[in-house]
């Protein structure tokens, strides 16, 4: 893979990011008000079935919908990026069998996009927080770098689907399934330390979004970062971009032949 | 720095469809990793029994600086597996291609439009698609919309634009690209006649550049006035290359099926009905199948149906075409002659002649039915011919369709009153 190329064409990557953004804002009658209600909803749920139900609340630090709102907007983001990525080379065949550009712009731009509604529902977030009585600390300085691991994650699992999406036409199904299980695969509807035994816990991280959301949670509501989960998460991560990259390069020849 | 701006060499591209060919479905293919203890045993019998096709095989052409050349052939040549791999869309499976200069593709005008985006968001996105910079876009933005004069509705989506429109603004975009080598497909043969008339002049602009274009087209009259060269595919290879001219007259004389034609390979009504014209063949005056024929030539056209016919009284009729799908003559058993065929009739012969047509390509188109009522059916361009020579008086002059017209009329020249 040329990184030079991929340079050159990196106005088509803003082109296409801005599309993706300008469309989806476009509409929604809600526009940005949906990237807020999505997990808003979740957080609803959530706290009514597992929070009061399951009896979930009992086990988190503070307020469980707050830590479940926290959870779920990099979850959100994630969860997202991920489905857009994945179905973005088909949706674009298009595009794809008429102009020649570099493909890996094509599921790469969905998760760029996606930013745009992390910012809001991040914001909202933190205007939220006082009303559970939460202060935001100093944590908060670590936001950026999560997201940036979430952000890898995200490339490389969406690059990664994207591709076996074209040369598997039904994994798309398999892959709704698939994103369900990870949700309740990482710590959303429940908090980490009380739940997962410690000598699993490094395993459990394997799971890029294990370190990824236990992050944003202690940086949100004040805790103590789990450096090493998020270190295991973070390599995980950058792991799958490097499998999701060389997957998509190794395919990529063949998809105007087969899309 | 190399003359040609495209130098392909042993071009090829093997498809494989059928068996052998992944079903694209993970379902198949977790099936077949199961079953992979009997499969492997099989290998052998089963390997190749996907069919394979080569698009394009052996094909070497070089297209020199400044070179207009334009790609002819029938559906299924080749010629979009071409543009696709010289657009880098698609990689070759074997062979050499060298490209000296920046390439701009447009296999199709308007590629990547968004119908929620307005005129202005759309010029910006599909520039970007095309290859031009931010900068590049802005700097041309206001020349772009003048060029496809909708200043008063760039802020409108482009979803609520006529498909007039639509193709304008697109066209226009992809007018503006500033490339050494342009590769097009068939874009102009959309729009209205004020487009089309539009893009040949914007080609010709380019050609008075001196850019490179590779130009595939079905419309020959586009070919013959713009390209400088031509070459024709067949069956994914180059079968000629030479000047326009020759290229297409040879392309229209192969594309009409020489000799004998049947139902289907040429434009038909779709579904044929029960009775129709099943065979047409051109005969010389020896009787022998044949497809060229010289001016003063006597022609037999021989047409079968396919049926007993519906009704008595019936006709057969021909127009007779020339290179520029005008209508030059036209012919029929009644009314032209009284000939009126019967039910059971099912060979007709028509003999005709001597020809007065100048060198070069014609065809014929036939309908059969009672005349003035209805008919039966009707077949477009159905066989084509050629005159080879017209030198009507021996004098070593030969006359031809290019610059004279399709017809000769006898004629005797002397002074008066001596």
């Amino acid at each position: 893979m040329r990184l030079s190329e991929l340079w050159e064409y990196r106005e088509l990557l803003f082109f296409f990011v801005w599309r993706d953004i300008k469309v989806r804002y476009k509409q929604t009658v809600l526009g940005a008000a949906w990237a807020v209600l999505q997990p808003l909803a979740a957080t609803f749920v959530f706290t009514i079935f597992f929070g009061k139900l399951a009896g979930l609340s009992a086990h988190t630090n503070g307020p469980y919908s707050l830590h479940v709102f926290a959870a779920l907007i990099p979850w959100t983001f994630f969860a997202n990026a991920v489905t857009q990525s994945a179905n973005s080379l088909v949706g674009s065949s298009h595009l794809i069998s008429k102009v020649y550009f570099p493909r890996l712009l094509v599921p790469v731009a969905p998760v760029v996009a996606g930013l745009v509604d992390f910012a809001v529902a991040f914001v909202a977030l933190l205007l939220l927080m006082p009303v559970f009585g939460v202060t935001p600390g100093w944590r908060l300085i670590a936001v950026p770098a999560l997201l940036g691991g979430t952000i890898v994650a995200s490339t490389g699992v969406g690059i990664l689907f994207s591709a076996v999406t074209v040369t598997y036409r039904d994994f798309r199904f398999v892959m709704s399934f698939l994103m369900q299980l990870w949700l309740f695969a990482s710590p959303v509807a429940y908090a980490l330390n009380t739940t997962i035994p410690a000598t699993w816990q490094m395993a459990y991280a394997v799971n890029p979004m294990v370190g990824m959301i236990a992050g944003f949670n202690a940086a949100l509501l004040g805790e103590a970062f789990p450096l090493r989960l998020i270190a295991v998460s973070l390599a995980s991560a950058v792991a799958l971009l490097v499998i999701g990259v060389n997957y998509f390069v190794r395919v990529e020849r063949r998809f105007a032949d087969v899309i | 720095m190399s003359s040609s701006a495209i130098a392909i060499r042993d071009l090829g591209k093997r498809y494989t469809i059928g068996v052998g060919r992944s079903s694209g479905l993970m379902r198949d293919s977790l099936a077949a990793w199961l079953r992979a203890p009997l499969r492997r045993r099989r290998r052998d019998s089963s390997h190749g029994s996907g069919r394979e096709f080569w698009a394009l095989r052996n094909v070497t052409l070089d297209v020199a600086r400044g070179d207009i050349i334009g790609i002819v052939g029938p559906n299924g040549a080749g010629k979009s597996t071409l543009l696709k791999i010289l657009s880098r869309i698609t990689p070759p499976t074997e062979g050499v291609i060298d490209i000296h200069g920046r390439v701009s593709s447009l296999l199709e005008v308007g590629t990547g439009f968004h119908p929620e985006l307005t005129g202005r968001e759309n010029v910006f996105l599909n520039g970007a698609i095309l290859g031009m910079t931010r900068q590049e876009i802005r700097t041309k933005f206001d020349a772009i919309v003048a060029f496809a004069e909708l200043e008063r509705f760039i802020d409108t989506p482009v979803r609520h634009y006529s498909s007039g429109m639509f193709v304008r603004l697109a066209f226009s975009v992809a007018a503006h690209l500033d490339p050494e080598i342009l590769i097009v497909d068939e874009v102009l043969s959309v729009g209205d006649l004020q487009f089309r008339h539009r893009c040949l002049g914007h080609m010709q602009g380019l050609r008075d550049e001196g850019r490179t274009v590779l130009f595939v087209s079905h419309d020959l009259t586009a070919i013959r006035q713009l390209c400088t060269r031509a070459a024709m595919l067949h069956g994914g290879r180059v079968v000629d290359e030479g000047t326009p001219d020759d290229v297409t007259r040879r392309y229209e004389v192969e594309s009409r099926d020489p000799t004998a034609a049947t139902g289907g390979s040429a434009t038909r009504l779709q579904p044929l009905p029960d009775f129709h014209l099943e065979r047409v063949e051109l005969r010389n005056a020896a009787g022998v199948a044949a497809a060229a024929f010289d001016a003063g030539d006597v022609m037999e056209i021989h047409l079968w149906s396919s049926a007993r016919a519906p009704a008595n009284s019936y006709t057969v009729e021909f127009h007779l075409y020339n290179e520029d799908d005008r209508v030059i003559s036209y012919g029929a058993a009644n009314p032209v002659r009284s000939t009126y065929y019967n039910a059971e009739d099912r060979h007709y012969v028509c003999r005709l002649g001597p020809l007065p047509l100048t060198e070069g390509a014609y065809f014929f188109s036939f309908a059969i039915g009672v005349w003035n009522d209805h008919r039966w059916d009707r077949w477009d361009r159905a066989v084509s011919f050629r005159i080879e020579r017209c030198d009507p008086f021996k004098t070593g002059h030969g006359i031809t369709n290019a610059h004279d017209g399709d017809l000769v009329i006898p004629q005797d020249w002397r002074t008066a009153g001596s």
